[in-house]
């Protein structure tokens, strides 16, 4: 029954070939016949925390909020930023004033016009200590003016340096320049709100019939844990060119479910559980797909007081990197398409390629010999091997089984007892964050498609540090990088140092591997971030 | 028997409570909470969240008001995990769904249960009795989340009877096979649990004196079989019958119902403090007025019973 879902494709093919011509429309760029039914579905693992624009925080409510409303900016399907609300847009030399223009005929659905003073209310709101956003840490990310003292309370919302000049003009001001701001105004938590219709409904302005939105969709049905149905809007300013008339998120938890209900023709996107790919993509060709993700997945070393002494020695760290097999690991386990890694910022980013560095040219034999010379040199050998590393992971099939693998060749090659701790995700968060670990499973997405996103993570203040790696040379790289007209320089030599020194064990580079039925057409294939929007889409008679 | 039942619900009040500070320290002693992330909050952000929904309070506070929102206003409270939404209207949306397809599966699991048990224990040894065993031996052997899948290959994919998920308000296609998946083991124990004790009670002293009496076999088994029969059964039953309805992590997860048995598991892991007492209040309730109606039961059941 491999081939059950094509016999149904063909058969509706059949009865639709069958039918009368006048019904069948046509795409107006490409002319291909378009299906009936413009429905699209797509799955999401869990219930998203919120679907309002400034309190959304996960991927999956992104999607949803990315087609109920509309941001200053879109991406296209290269992941370049194209005109969304905004038709213009400039930045002051020193890229800390920017000014966007608004198009006129941008409406709310419930046919308000947007304004720039839309932007400004949503803005604010997101810093406000009153609105509670997990996401205010993202209107300070955008460096701007005043956003860190509304954040911390000491100055009123209405202080940030965001103003209306006029319905059509919004200009924002930054404390430092961001040649990359116009990316970031691509997310989410800057897309605009309708003041009254929050005001009127509270907490409850999210719900269907009361939200109002101004993106492709407006939200029709929302079971949260079940579904959520958005429909065409047809106050959207390109309502016109808009195919797909109805869009449905299905929460299924569970990824082989998920993958049955995609046979069962009930979804049209949905990942693809780890190791399942190179089947699946034999079975169905034109529905598999494996596209690069702005993820990196690695191993922290703590290398804070808390962490092993055996650890602080360079050597004994490069000794773990070389000896585990990347690989293996990609191929037998993963082999969803994942690039090994030999450094931390994945090589999709944008204007960004990373470093040759030594380990990535040799071979894994040559690696192993010097990881056990490496070893040796530092005072341990398969006789006297230094004490036990803890290594921690969250509860995932696929962390489970990397972690299995590396332990068992560090065992092997380097004689290095590894005692595994399978903790459950906010405890593993929690050991990570407070350094209960000598080893730790992490990952880390790109915030926005640059490197500093990544690279940043190597710096010494960075928050985000769990290893507490501390070099003063790449601090000052990345500071210079700020300033720098083409950073790429700085990043790959911080890069480059960091994996000298081992600051982390970069394990591999994320894809997203996806069924999405073939009938659906305008897929993002070369969006990195994957941010796909249901109004570029379409869907073919088969 | 009226006093008895008033004075059992009065004790029931402390046990919440008692249920409530427990819940609350439990869940303070796991490590992190509700906003711990992958990507740690910066402090100022954190502190303004944690003040909205009053986690900066002293823990005894946070009992307090969240006993006195209870009381006054039946109000469990904000969910933390879902911005927008408060407990009430969580319970609200995911109640009736795993109520439908609990109370559903339940009677499905104790009708067919019981006769196949009863039928078993009465057709001993005989070819009947064999298969009903056999039957139920491989129903347990099937637990909810093997039969989930199993069920959604073979009629959703293979056969494209049934929609494999969702629940679309309860219409019927989307409830048999959450009810299906559910039943099953419930319904193997039960008939394992009656025909055990049908055919204990078969062996029993009066039984032999009424069938040496002369009466017909169905007046046997009907009138002084059946009653004594069932007291495990019930026991059995009262407990079961709020297990089903408060749902199933995995019926929920599988079929993504919308229901409130994965909340349970989901509010546990994502440290959604007020959810998590929710729901615990909500089944509390549930277990210590079914263990009363088992118990009333009991007394309906056997004369020698008296409260």
């Amino acid at each position: 029954m491999q081939h059950g879902r094509t016999l149904i494709a063909a058969l509706l093919a059949g009865t639709v070939a069958a039918g009368p011509l006048w019904a069948q429309a046509t795409h107006p760029e490409t002319g291909e016949t378009l299906a009936e039914d413009q429905t699209f579905v797509y799955r999401a693992l869990d219930e998203s925390p919120s679907i309002d624009p400034q309190k959304v925080e996960d991927v999956d409510g992104s999607k949803i909020v990315r087609n109920l409303f509309e941001g200053l900016l879109n991406t296209d399907a290269e992941g370049e930023v194209v005109p969304g609300v905004a038709t213009e847009w400039e930045a002051s030399d020193d890229r800390k004033t920017w000014t966007f223009t608004l198009r006129e005929d941008a409406a709310w659905s419930n046919g308000e016009p947007v304004t720039a003073e839309d932007f400004v209310y949503a803005w604010q709101r997101a810093a406000d200590p009153a609105t509670a956003s997990e996401y205010a840490w993202y209107i300070q990310l955008m460096k701007i003016v005043n956003a860190a003292e509304i954040i911390a309370g000491e100055m009123e919302p209405t202080e940030l340096g965001v103003r209306a000049v006029d319905d059509r003009t919004l200009e924002v001001s930054l404390t430092e320049g961001v040649p990359y701001f116009d990316q970031m105004v691509t997310h989410a938590t800057t897309f605009p709100a309708p003041r009254a219709v929050i005001e009127e409904h509270g907490d409850e302005w999210t719900r269907p019939g009361n939200m109002v939105s101004n993106g492709a969709y407006v939200l029709t049905e929302y079971v949260p844990g079940e579904r959520l149905e958005m429909e065409k809007n047809p106050e959207y300013w390109d309502a016109e060119n808009v195919i797909i008339e109805r869009v449905v998120r299905l929460v299924i938890n569970d990824e082989n479910q998920a993958l049955t209900r995609w046979m069962a023709d009930e979804v049209d996107w949905t990942l693809i559980p780890a190791g399942q790919f190179p089947r699946l993509k034999e079975e169905h060709p034109d529905a598999a797909t494996s596209v690069p993700e702005l993820c990196s997945y690695y191993y922290w070393i703590n290398l804070s007081e808390s962490g092993p002494e055996a650890l602080k020695d360079a050597r004994v760290r490069k000794a773990l990197s070389l000896a585990l097999d990347r690989n293996v690991i990609v191929e037998n386990i993963m082999a969803g398409g994942q690039p090994p890694a030999y450094t931390f910022t994945p090589e999709a980013t944008a204007g960004y390629s990373p470093p040759e560095v030594e380990a990535e040219t040799m071979t894994q034999a040559e690696r192993d010999e010097m990881a056990k010379q490496l070893m040796q040199e530092a005072g341990y050998g398969p006789d006297n091997p230094p004490p036990p590393f803890e290594l921690i992971y969250n509860t995932s099939e696929a962390h489970q089984k990397i972690a299995i693998a590396a332990s068992q060749m560090w065992k092997q090659k380097l004689g290095v007892e590894t005692t595994l701790a399978n903790q459950e995700w906010t405890t593993y968060l929690t050991a990570r964050g407070n350094q209960e670990f000598d080893l730790a499973r992490a990952a880390w997405c790109g915030d926005y498609n640059e490197a500093s996103t990544f690279v940043e993570l190597l710096t010494t203040p960075s928050e985000y540090n769990d290893g507490k790696y501390s070099n003063p040379e790449i601090d000052a790289l990345f500071e210079e990088a700020a300033t720098s007209d083409d950073p790429e320089q700085q990043y790959q030599e911080m890069e480059r140092l960091a994996a000298e020194d081992t600051a982390l064990i970069p394990i591999y580079w994320y894809t997203n591997a996806f069924m999405l039925d073939p009938a659906i057409k305008g897929w993002p294939y070369e969006n990195v971030s994957q941010d796909w929007y249901a109004k570029d889409l379409y869907r073919v008679a088969q | 028997m009226t006093s008895y039942i008033i004075r059992r619900l009065l004790v029931a009040i402390p046990t919440l409570i008692l249920l409530v500070v427990i819940c609350y320290l439990l869940m303070f002693s796991a490590p992190g909470g509700p906003f711990t992330s992958e990507r740690p909050l910066p402090p100022q952000v954190m502190a303004n969240i944690e003040a909205q929904y009053g986690l900066d309070q002293p823990m005894w506070k946070q009992i307090w008001d969240y006993l006195v929102g209870i009381v006054t206003r039946f109000d469990f409270g904000p969910s933390f995990a879902y911005r927008d939404r408060d407990v009430n209207d969580i319970i609200q949306q995911g109640f009736p769904v795993t109520l439908t397809y609990g109370s559903i599966a339940f009677v499905l699991a104790t009708v067919v249960g019981v006769a196949l048990g009863v039928m078993a224990a009465i057709r001993h040894n005989t070819v009947l009795d064999y298969i009903a065993v056999g039957a139920t031996f491989s129903a347990q052997a099937l637990p909810n989340f093997v039969m989930a899948p199993i069920l959604v290959i073979v009629f959703t994919w293979q056969l494209g009877w049934l929609p494999g998920g969702g629940w679309a308000g309860g219409q019927w296609q989307y409830v048999i096979l959450p009810v299906v998946a559910l039943a099953t083991s419930y319904m193997a124990s039960i008939a394992r649990i009656a025909r055990s004790s049908m055919l204990e009670t078969l062996n029993a002293n009066f039984i032999r004196t009424a069938r040496a009496k002369g009466l017909p076999e169905r007046t046997v088994i009907w009138r002084h079989a059946m009653k004594p029969a069932m007291m495990p059964v019930v026991s059995y039953l009262g407990p079961t019958f709020v297990a089903m309805i408060t749902g199933s992590v995995v019926i929920d997860l599988y079929f993504s119902t919308g229901g409130i048995g994965q909340l349970y598991v989901l509010s546990a892991l994502n440290r959604d403090y007020s959810v998590m007492l929710g729901i615990t209040i909500l089944y509390g309730a549930l277990t210590i007025l079914f263990n009363l109606v088992a118990d009333v039961l009991y007394a309906w059941l056997d004369p020698k019973i008296r409260y």
